[in-house]
């Protein structure tokens, strides 16, 4: 006898494998979902308002591209799955977004070193984008990366008066970065998908935007007389599913409305 | 099946230029001064098989104005007799402030909102307060919505919007 409730899998969360395409979309589109969710936990506790305007502002930008980029892998899969099902109906395993976007946001300290570092990858990741043989990810990312220079100019401005600000700023600008820093290896850690990506030309192998990135940071970092941590482990483990214990938190609160009453509309 | 109300319904037979005039009044929500044709937002109206399919392109990938602008666009097409009508969005070529028209420039001045610099310039030249025409400066890189900066004016003192250049 077999009962489908009892299956191994939760349903709506398949394993992450399929056409290579697919994850590509998807895995960047987990990116911005998740990191719009964390600016978004900002509102209401920003240091002023004009700040906590800010990263809701920044946030909402993430939060378009991901819709755009959701709604895209959903029609390349082919399986009826919209932005909505993608976003609010799978489970953490089945998230493959880099781990650094999950970390908790910390202090204000923590939230801009995680901003600068994400969004000095995310600037040269747009524009090799931009020509990506898939139109429609290419059209988003043309879109995308005029939003992501202002992000970038958002964070490299904080990371700069804080740096090169207070002794209090100073350390906690330098802390926020030494404790972030295991996170940043991933973004250039290709693996099958980017390299199938890469072929294909509908991506890029994130190793080539290793160098912009690197030139990025330490031009911020010197400017604002911080010192660019010498951490080599790196943590993996975000695009096969191996998340830090924060994603399963973040996801609980992002979706628990559209799990407990499925088909809701304002 | 006839519905109670379709008797007598007008049927209309309008053209590409008929709906684009229905849809370029439509304002913004955000910014009701400017309308869809002054932000420059409405990329393409066109027949396809029998449905008419209105183009428009977000000024922010995350811009929450734009599903309003379609449901009122939706609202409005209906309203003059439009049924057979889809609201696509693209994404590409990307908006940019160079699509403002010049008369929305001027409505955001008038409405106390500094216009649009333009895009590429080398240097960034100073932003003119909307009342006194004096520099301004910034006091945040976001304002009220995604697409504006907020200011304060280094003379008299008034705290206004600027539309950045993108």
């Amino acid at each position: 006898m077999t009962d489908t409730a009892f299956t191994p899998i939760a349903q709506g969360s398949p394993p992450i494998s399929g056409d290579p395409h697919v994850v590509y979309v998807l895995r960047h589109a987990d990116d911005n979902l998740v990191l719009a969710h964390r600016m978004g936990e900002w509102i209401s506790r920003g240091p002023d308002l004009e700040e906590d305007i800010a990263l809701a502002n920044i946030g909402i930008d993430h939060l378009g591209q991901a819709r755009a980029l959701l709604s895209h892998a959903g029609a390349l899969e082919g399986a009826g799955r919209d932005e909505d099902r993608l976003a609010m109906h799978r489970s953490e395993r089945a998230f493959t977004n880099l781990l650094i976007v999950e970390q908790p946001n910390g202090d204000f300290a923590d939230t801009m070193a995680r901003a600068l570092c994400f969004d000095a990858y995310q600037v040269p990741l747009w524009e090799a984008l931009a020509t990506s043989s898939d139109s429609v990810l290419a059209g988003i990312a043309e879109k995308a990366v005029k939003e992501a220079r202002y992000h970038l100019r958002h964070s490299s401005t904080w990371v700069i008066r804080l740096g090169d600000g207070t002794e209090e700023s100073h350390m906690r600008m330098q802390a926020a970065f030494d404790r972030v820093w295991r996170f940043t290896g991933e973004m250039f850690h290709g693996d099958e998908v980017d390299h199938a990506a890469a072929d294909s030309g509908i991506g890029i192998s994130p190793i080539t935007l290793r160098q912009t990135w690197s030139d990025t940071l330490d031009g911020v970092l010197t400017e604002a007389t911080l010192t660019r941590p010498t951490e080599t482990r790196f943590r993996l483990g975000g695009r096969r599913g191996f998340h830090t214990s924060h994603l399963g938190h973040l996801l609980t609160e992002m979706q628990w409305l559209a799990r407990a009453m499925p088909d809701a509309s304002w | 099946m006839a519905r109670p109300g379709d008797a007598g319904r007008l049927v209309v037979t309008g053209t590409v230029d008929d709906i684009r005039s229905v849809v370029a009044g439509i304002s913004d929500p955000e910014i009701p001064v400017l309308t869809v044709d002054d932000l420059g937002i409405v990329r393409d109206v066109s027949v396809q098989d029998g449905t008419f399919v209105v183009t428009i392109t977000p000024t922010y990938s995350g811009c929450p104005a734009l599903q309003a602008i379609q449901e009122d666009m939706a609202a409005a097409l209906t309203a003059a007799g439009y049924d057979d009508v889809e609201i696509r969005t693209v994404y590409s070529p990307a908006w940019t402030t160079e699509w403002l028209s010049d008369e929305g420039r001027r409505k955001l001045l008038e409405f106390g909102i500094a216009p649009p610099h333009p895009v590429g310039l080398l240097v960034r030249p100073d932003v003119l307060c909307p009342r006194c025409r004096e520099k301004a400066r910034t006091v945040a890189e976001f304002g009220s919505t995604a697409c504006k900066a907020l200011m304060v004016c280094t003379r008299c003192g008034e705290p206004f919007d600027y539309f950045k250049e993108l």
